[in-house]
């Protein structure tokens, strides 16, 4: 039997297509296009199995080896790593000669076979699929096949199970909880500045990221400006930014305070430039101290 | 075109399948080669059913579909549990039962 001109027209578009996807799938380096040229392959497969009078064949494999094994494989070559390229270096000597003659050794055998076996005439499946073919394969498959049927619905059980019990990853340490991965943080950097570094300098006059925060005891932070700028030498010290006042409110002696009713920070020392020489910042004790300083001061004002 | 013509291209892709299976040393394209393998027996067994004029043949194609699903459940499983313990997903380095 000859097959229709419609139907030797789409064989010849598709199964150079599907050879070529085969080919690629043996030399590309990547996993990526590999899975993409085994989704061609499928998908040209089920275009012939329609072709072929099995139209439900067709759907289902478009459902389930596109749609569900081939996704799978995507999914795990992301687990893997994307970027995994097979390096082409022969491991083993001469495998590729050997896989190559094997490949085509193989090819010829079945084509002999193919070409002394006496294929009846084709009959075709047009009687067979007189009821619509997915009822005439369910009766099969649930008539001559049922036990066949209850065996593939275990295997398909037991085969879940083993995806659940094979990636299961057994905790052998316990959970931390977060009290725990929190004082672990605190004991890896004693000393260090465990809250995020102050906003830098926000004045009445000046609202500028260069410039530094002043502290409880008026004299500026040099962590709060940011690091980038620091390095530079971007940032502006906190003098500069208070302007003439400053020399004036100095001389009054009012060190300790840390904003004025004109909304001017006077910096807290004579010469309080921060750049590379500022202060570090103070730690709690010793803003501690400089409050109860600050109190006192203010008290006996 | 004769009907036979989708039998050599099954055998060609069979052929392609295997060579894959035996090259490749990503554990991951040496399993799609298998996939292409089924894939080219599945193309046969359908033609067959057509040249017979038999639908089992599509049962047959049908069955395979169903134990490949299962199969890649169980082969992706066990690479993914083989990468996890040694990092990698090439065939080579699971040579720990080699002497």
């Amino acid at each position: 039997m000859t097959t229709s001109a419609a139907e030797a027209v789409l064989f010849w578009c598709l199964a150079p297509l599907m050879v070529a996807a085969a080919v690629g799938l043996l030399v590309v380096r990547r996993a990526v296009h590999a899975a993409v040229c085994v989704v061609g392959l499928m998908i040209s497969v089920a275009v012939l199995y329609i072709a072929n009078q099995a139209p439900f064949l067709g759907v289902v494999q478009v459902v389930v080896y596109t749609g569900a094994v081939m996704m799978l494989f995507l999914f795990v070559l992301m687990l893997v790593g994307v970027d995994s390229a097979d390096s082409l270096v022969e491991t083993i000597k001469g495998q590729r000669g050997l896989g190559v003659t094997f490949g085509i050794g193989l090819l010829v055998i079945l084509l002999s076979v193919l070409a002394h076996t006496d294929l009846p005439e084709a009959i075709g499946l047009t009687t067979a699929n007189q009821e619509g073919n997915p009822n005439a394969l369910a009766e099969i498959l649930y008539g001559q096949y049922a036990l066949a049927m209850v065996v593939v619905g275990v295997l398909l059980v037991t085969a879940a199970l083993a995806g659940l019990v094979l990636t299961h990853r057994a905790r052998i340490a316990p959970r931390l909880s977060q009290r725990e991965l929190s004082s672990r943080r605190v004991a890896a950097r004693p000393g260090a500045l465990l809250a995020p570094p102050p906003a830098p300098g926000v004045y009445a006059q000046n609202n500028a990221m260069d410039t530094p925060a002043l502290g409880p005891d008026g004299r500026p932070i040099e962590e709060s400006v940011s690091r980038v700028l620091r390095i530079r030498g971007q940032a502006r010290d906190a003098g500069e930014v208070a302007g003439g006042r400053e020399a004036e409110r100095l001389t009054a002696g009012h060190d300790h305070l840390p904003m004025t009713a004109t909304g001017v920070v006077p910096p807290a020392h004579p010469a309080p430039h921060p750049g590379p020489q500022a202060p570090p910042a103070l730690d709690a004790v010793e803003i501690e101290d400089l409050a109860a300083e600050a109190a006192e001061s203010e008290a006996s004002e | 075109m004769a009907i036979t013509n989708y039998l050599v291209l099954a055998m060609i892709l069979f052929a392609l399948g295997t060579t894959t299976v035996l090259l490749r040393r990503n554990a991951i394209i040496a399993f799609m080669g298998i996939e292409v393998m089924l894939n080219a027996t599945n193309l046969a067994l359908v033609t067959f059913a057509r040249i017979h004029g038999d639908l089992t043949g599509q049962v047959l194609a049908f069955f395979v579909m169903v134990v490949a699903a299962a199969e890649v459940v169980v082969g992706l499983a066990i690479i993914v549990t083989i990468f996890r313990s040694r990092r990698t997903a090439s065939v080579d380095d699971a040579n720990r039962l080699a002497g």
